[in-house]
């Protein structure tokens, strides 16, 4: 089948190329193009990129796999990353992420098998005075205890 | 106490640019633009700016290092990676007054001689970067920006070593982030082998108040080797973490009084690093008997760093600190250096086996010299990162360790 970017998404790449002398520095942009439209970065979207910059699949492949944030295959609709590095773990990252595990079924790196959410832990989100907090798609959800947890993940679709 | 940074903050809107402009924003750029650039860098050297990233090198001299007549692009990149446990600050001027750092922006471009600015955000501050964009597009529709300049936003993907100047060139670039030899330093051959100055969100944000007031104003505030003030955020065991706007030069006794709300429940104070996890912890004799500034905090052994302050009290286990420490460092290392890749696994090895209950005798010492061979020894200071918690948690703490080894198991409450 191969990976195409849509119509709009194509005028975009394109027009992102302009902001840069040389074509690979809009790998990183254009992979979030990729991932906004697949939800991951499939081996088909990475020769479709290698392409489209004239760069080869391996200088694609390199940096899709340095940076945590592009995924590699299809996770849930919803990604809860949780931060479990040292200040959301002294004030209790740890009860957070227990507490989502049991409640989703799942281990962090897991999907739950209606597909609705995708578990991580991830490392420091800069929300250290907010803590314990966790990150779903693009948003933060802080100052977290068990009300509003539920809360949150009842109103997510 | 004068407010530079956060003056803007409580007003309600404060990230829209009319009720920026309101309260003052992009007032400089009339007196910007009648200055000549080799002025403006002369005014920011006189101020006493250092760079509030972390590694507090002075602005004023790291612009003064583009070359004079280079016919290659100017950039200015402005680092808003900011991912060192325990620092929230940048984020607070983006989403509380976006155009300050615009406006900061503008008055560093001219000064150097820049023409394209990329503003590189880590991946995750993802509503920062909408609010930032939003800000730029009102900004450039009002003819306050965009006219000589062509700002551009760049979205990294999840990446602390990316906060690296280097590193965040590269990422730039569309490379994995690996950090590169130095010299050539940016200013010389940075961003597409080009002159290139990498300046920090807070430290931009700065410039505003220095060309408004000038740069004695600047330099009235603070102490004699840092002027002007600095954005803390405190986290961990306070009962007010926070973003604070502080006077360079504040005891930390006085921070946690009057700022942070003292420690939670009044638990003791067991030890505070004051600028991110990068460096060395205090004692809480130590933290309360020092202050907040770069000279401050190097004569207590340590370093102000990014002002990222984490308050750790007596519930916790320095241990598992350490160990959460760690495993951060072992995850992001980026893997070109020997010392650092093999050196962050190991010392993440040993501090989980201690914490677990299988600590050795001479493990303590056996971290010390992972850290030895660590230091000093890599492409970035990424090793001397994990390096310093690791020499000064081991020293300092040292009773605590054993106590683990000793009696294979944690001591701590938490």
């Amino acid at each position: 089948m191969g990976f195409i970017f849509t119509k709009e998404r194509r005028l975009e790449a394109e027009d992102i190329l302009k902001r840069y002398p040389a074509k690979r520095a809009a790998l990183l942009p254009v992979l979030w193009l990729v991932q906004d439209q697949e939800g991951y970065v499939s081996d088909d979207a990475v020769k479709f990129v290698a392409e489209f910059l004239e760069i080869t699949p391996a200088d694609v492949w390199g940096v899709v796999t340095f940076y945590t944030m592009f995924g590699r295959k299809q996770i849930g609709r919803h990604h809860i990353q949780v931060c479990t590095n040292l200040c959301c773990r002294l004030k209790g990252a740890d009860w957070l992420l227990e507490y989502l595990r049991k409640k989703l079924g799942v281990n962090a790196g897991e999907t739950t098998p209606d597909g609705k959410f995708h578990l991580s832990t991830v490392e420091c989100l800069g929300s250290c005075g907010t803590a314990p907090m966790m990150q779903i798609d693009n948003d933060y959800h802080e100052n977290l205890n068990v009300e509003k947890v539920d809360r949150v993940l009842e109103d997510l679709k | 106490m004068k407010k530079i940074l956060t003056k803007n903050f409580e007003i309600p809107e404060s990230h829209a640019l009319k009720v920026a402009r309101a309260n003052g924003a992009y007032a400089s750029l009339d007196k910007l633009f009648k200055m000549k650039p080799e002025d403006v860098t002369a005014e920011v050297k006189k101020s006493g700016l250092r760079g509030r990233g972390g590694a507090g090198f002075p602005t004023g001299t790291k612009w003064g290092f583009i070359p004079k007549n280079t016919d290659k692009p100017v950039y200015l990149v402005v680092n808003s990676d900011e991912s060192e446990p325990g620092t929230f600050k940048d984020r607070a001027i983006l989403e509380k007054d976006p155009h300050l750092l615009i406006e900061g922006i503008i008055i560093a471009a001219y000064a150097i001689g820049s023409k394209t600015v990329y503003v590189y955000f880590r991946g995750e501050y993802y509503r920062q970067w909408e609010r930032f964009f939003k800000a730029l597009r009102e900004a450039e529709e009002a003819g306050l920006a965009g006219k000589d300049i062509n700002i551009y936003t760049h979205r990294g993907a999840g990446a602390y070593i990316c906060g690296e100047e280097t590193a965040l060139l590269n990422s730039i670039e569309g490379y994995r982030g690996l950090p590169r030899i130095r010299p050539p330093f940016p200013a010389v051959a940075g961003l597409f082998g080009c002159p290139t100055i990498v300046n920090n969100v807070e430290t931009l944000a700065s410039l505003p108040f220095i060309i408004n007031e000038g740069a004695a104003a600047y330099a009235a505030i603070g102490t004699e080797k840092s002027k002007g003030t600095k954005l803390i955020s405190v986290c961990g065991h306070v009962n007010k973490p926070g973003v604070y706007e502080i006077e360079l030069g504040l005891p930390i006794a006085k921070f946690l009084a009057e700022y942070a709300g003292g420690t939670l429940e009044e638990r003791a104070l067991k030890a505070v690093i004051p600028g991110g996890s990068s460096v060395p912890v205090m004692t809480a004799s130590e933290a309360l008997k020092t202050c907040l500034s770069y000279e401050g905090c190097e004569c207590a052994g340590t370093m102000l760093g990014s002002g990222g302050m984490i308050v750790i009290d007596e519930s916790a286990c320095v241990v598992r600190c350490l160990a959460d420490i760690a495993k951060f460092y072992h995850h992001e290392s980026c893997g070109q250096c020997t010392p650092c890749r093999e050196g962050c696994g190991w010392i993440k090895k040993i501090c989980d086996r201690i914490e677990a209950g299988s600590g050795r005798d001479g493990d303590p010492e056996l971290l010390l010299s992972i850290a030895d061979n660590m230091m000093g020894k890599t492409i970035c200071v990424f090793a001397d990162a994990l390096a310093m918690p690791v020499r000064s948690f081991v020293t300092k703490f040292r009773e605590d360790f054993e106590k683990h080894i000793r009696s294979g198991k944690c001591p701590s409450p938490l």
